[in-house]
């Protein structure tokens, strides 16, 4: 009874967004991307070097909101590399993903030594602002992350630059003979989840933390992929998901439990996203072109 | 003979392919050694003396491949018939942690039957690892890359997290020590035998801080098996077939998921036995740390490999000469992850060379018709 009352307690469900934030960003960075039909599991090194861009932006101005932005920039250069490759020159977008990945942990540390001249953690930098709610504090991004999602459901699903990406992603020859530039459309939807990446990024280093620490993602990249899945490639979904893995870390910090060893909570997120995967839910389809290369004049 | 001259071309253009990639990462790479203002020529002068420098580099460098080959393979296997197998990591720490269990569970047990068990198990273990998204593949249709990137976390979880956790009294993040009846056979005892130490390289092998084991030739052996499996049995052309075009394939009488499934299951054994090898040979427990990303360091040696088992023994070769090369550079005060932005540099240039590949067959086969 008391294990119960600590599970839904206002104060962890508050928490719970807090630990969702990356997830909800990721995701929806995911989304954009997979809708438009580019894979993208480079959101794991993208959010990485987001966190210490927005560290390195933060340290050498005083001022996080410049962190933020070069956390945004950060992911969008990653990006940028991923479409350029992938969607230009159709290279195998697992392939070039997981490239980014080892770069990118590669590069965080390289970094840390020669700006910082430290190998694990950051000095501590200016964070992002707090506004508590309760006994939570919740940095700006998360407001941000929360009004997002309604944002990105708008635009893929209301408006017609949103039809025309996910017609790409569905059937781009078919788009592509309606005279929709199907690869500008992915090279800028892969930059959109590079952008957001990155801000999920910031969110760990500056907003929820006020330093960056080697390999600090710790696969939420991943855990956001999984969201975007169990949330049927859906905005909201994807929240849904983001908020149920994010209670889930949440309680996996915060309460001990007798009967399930707090370090296999850490799993549920993959384990519930192959059984959906495995159609127990109800079958969760991948946009049709997710992963193929668009070549003009090809069925 | 027109065959066989098409056949040295493909292998030649491979292989200038792999060497390109690598040339020009290692060029990229300088751009970075400049960022330390360190001069790359003595950062690859003492990458190079890491690696090749003494006899006790080199067969260094043979151990640090040791586990690349594996996972190189790992990757390399599921490519040819289609699959993208991501969770060589994985494999890899549920093989690992298997053995390490057996090798320290069983008190009494002589090592001819010992070792050969904890291999065994290990390798059984990683294969049903491996053999699960591959059953989700094939009959339900899960993309086998989000599978196994999942069943990584999971089996982080299980083995690192939880699984280490339960023997919290040893002190440091790992299981036990095993028993020495399953330890791999290192080089650096060969004096200790009757018949190796009168081999003429015993005295060399003797010296201090030598660390090649078994396992190297394990997965020599484990290369030889998969290329003959691949390119000399019904099963290997049947792979083949079903990575070059699944929907012919069924259509040509080959049951795709079986395929699948068994490959899957091979993969995953072979990259269990990375893992194996690593506690039983290396580390003598597995602990936290030890997977050191060679699931994923698997992907590039089997892509600058070519997917070809003789190539993956090559590229792993590459990618231990940088691990263990890496080490000396970090000693002139060069950060070692010069290496891992090198790996990941050599990933995208064999990414995008092949599509430069492909390109060129489709205009060769363009300029033929018109």
């Amino acid at each position: 009874m008391e294990t119960l009352t600590k599970i839904f307690s206002l104060s962890l469900i508050l928490a719970s967004f807090r630990f969702a934030t990356p997830l909800i960003l990721a995701a929806l960075g995911g989304i954009f991307s997979e809708r438009s039909g580019v894979v993208n599991i480079a959101l794991e090194g993208m959010m990485l070097f987001g966190a210490f861009a927005a560290v390195y932006g933060s340290a050498s101005t005083g001022n996080p909101w410049i962190g933020v932005l070069y956390s945004m920039i950060a992911g969008l250069s990653f990006a940028a590399i991923l479409a350029l490759v992938c969607v230009t020159f159709k290279a195998n977008q697992i392939v070039v993903a997981t490239g980014i990945n080892i770069f990118a942990s590669g590069i965080t540390i390289f970094l840390l030594q020669v700006l910082f001249g430290v190998k694990g953690t950051s000095p501590m930098v200016n964070r992002l602002p707090a506004f508590r709610i309760f006994d939570v504090r919740f940095n700006p991004i998360t407001y941000i992350a929360l009004i997002l999602v309604p944002v990105a459901w708008f635009i893929l699903f209301k408006t017609h630059w949103g039809l025309r990406i996910r017609s790409v992603g569905e059937h781009p020859a078919a788009a592509d003979t309606l005279g929709i530039n199907v690869n500008k459309l992915r090279f800028i939807s892969v930059l959109i989840s590079g952008v957001l990446a990155g801000l999920a990024g910031a969110h760990l280093s500056i907003g929820d933390g006020s330093a960056f620490v080697r390999e600090m993602s710790a696969g939420r990249g991943f855990i956001a992929l999984a969201a975007m899945i169990f949330g049927k490639w859906h905005p909201f979904g994807a929240f849904g998901a983001a908020m149920l893995f994010g209670f889930a870390e949440a309680v996996a910090v915060r309460v001990d439990f007798a009967f399930i060893p707090s370090e296999l909570i850490s799993a549920i997120p993959y384990v519930l996203t192959l059984v959906v995967l495995a159609g127990f839910f109800g079958k969760s389809t991948p946009p049709a072109a997710s992963g193929e290369p668009y070549y003009k004049g090809e069925k | 003979m027109n065959k066989y001259s098409d056949k040295i071309k493909s292998v030649l253009t491979d292989l200038g392919l792999s060497l390109l990639s690598i040339i020009v990462a290692l060029i990229v790479g300088t751009l970075f050694i400049y960022l330390t203002d360190k001069s790359p020529l003595d950062a690859y002068s003492a990458l190079y003396i890491g690696a090749f420098g003494s006899f006790r580099a080199i067969v260094n460098t043979l151990w640090r491949s040791t586990p690349l080959i594996l996972t190189g393979l790992a990757v390399a296997l599921p490519f040819r018939a289609g699959l993208f197998n991501i969770g060589a990591e994985g494999q890899l720490l549920m093989g690992g942690f298997t053995a390490g269990i057996v090798g320290f569970y069983f008190t009494s047990l002589p090592t001819i039957i010992h070792l050969p068990f904890a291999i065994i198990a290990g390798m059984f273990v990683a294969g049903l690892w491996g053999g699960l998204p591959g059953v989700l593949k094939a009959k339900l249709d899960v993309h086998e890359v989000i599978a196994t990137i999942m069943l990584n976390y999971i089996a982080m979880a299980l083995t690192i997290n939880y699984g280490i956790n339960l023997f919290k009294e040893t002190g440091r993040p790992a299981t036990p020590r095993i028993m020495k009846s399953a330890a791999m056979f290192n080089f650096n005892n060969m004096n200790k035998y009757p018949f190796l130490k009168d081999l003429p390289l015993s005295d060399l092998f003797s010296q201090p801080a030598i660390r090649l084991h078994l396992n190297f030739f394990l997965a020599v052996i484990a290369a030889v098996i998969l290329w003959y499996l691949l390119f000399k049995t019904t099963l290997g052309y049947e792979l083949r077939a079903v990575g070059f075009n699944p929907d012919g394939a069924e259509y040509g009488g080959i049951k795709a998921s079986k395929s699948i499934i068994t490959v899957m299951f091979i993969s995953g054994a072979v990259a269990g036995l990375a893992g194996v090898g690593e506690v039983l040979g290396t580390h003598f427990s597995f602990m936290q740390g030890m997977d050191a990303g060679y699931g994923f360091t698997g992907i590039a040696v089997a892509l600058i490999g070519q997917t070809h088992p003789i190539g993956v023994i090559l590229g792993g070769l590459l990618f231990g000469a940088l691990a263990q090369g890496g080490l000396e550079m970090q000693f002139s005060g060069i950060p070692s992850e010069i290496v891992m932005l090198i790996q990941a540099l050599v990933i995208f240039f064999v990414a995008a060379l092949q599509v430069f590949k492909v390109y060129l067959a489709k205009r060769k086969a363009k300029g033929g018709v018109e």
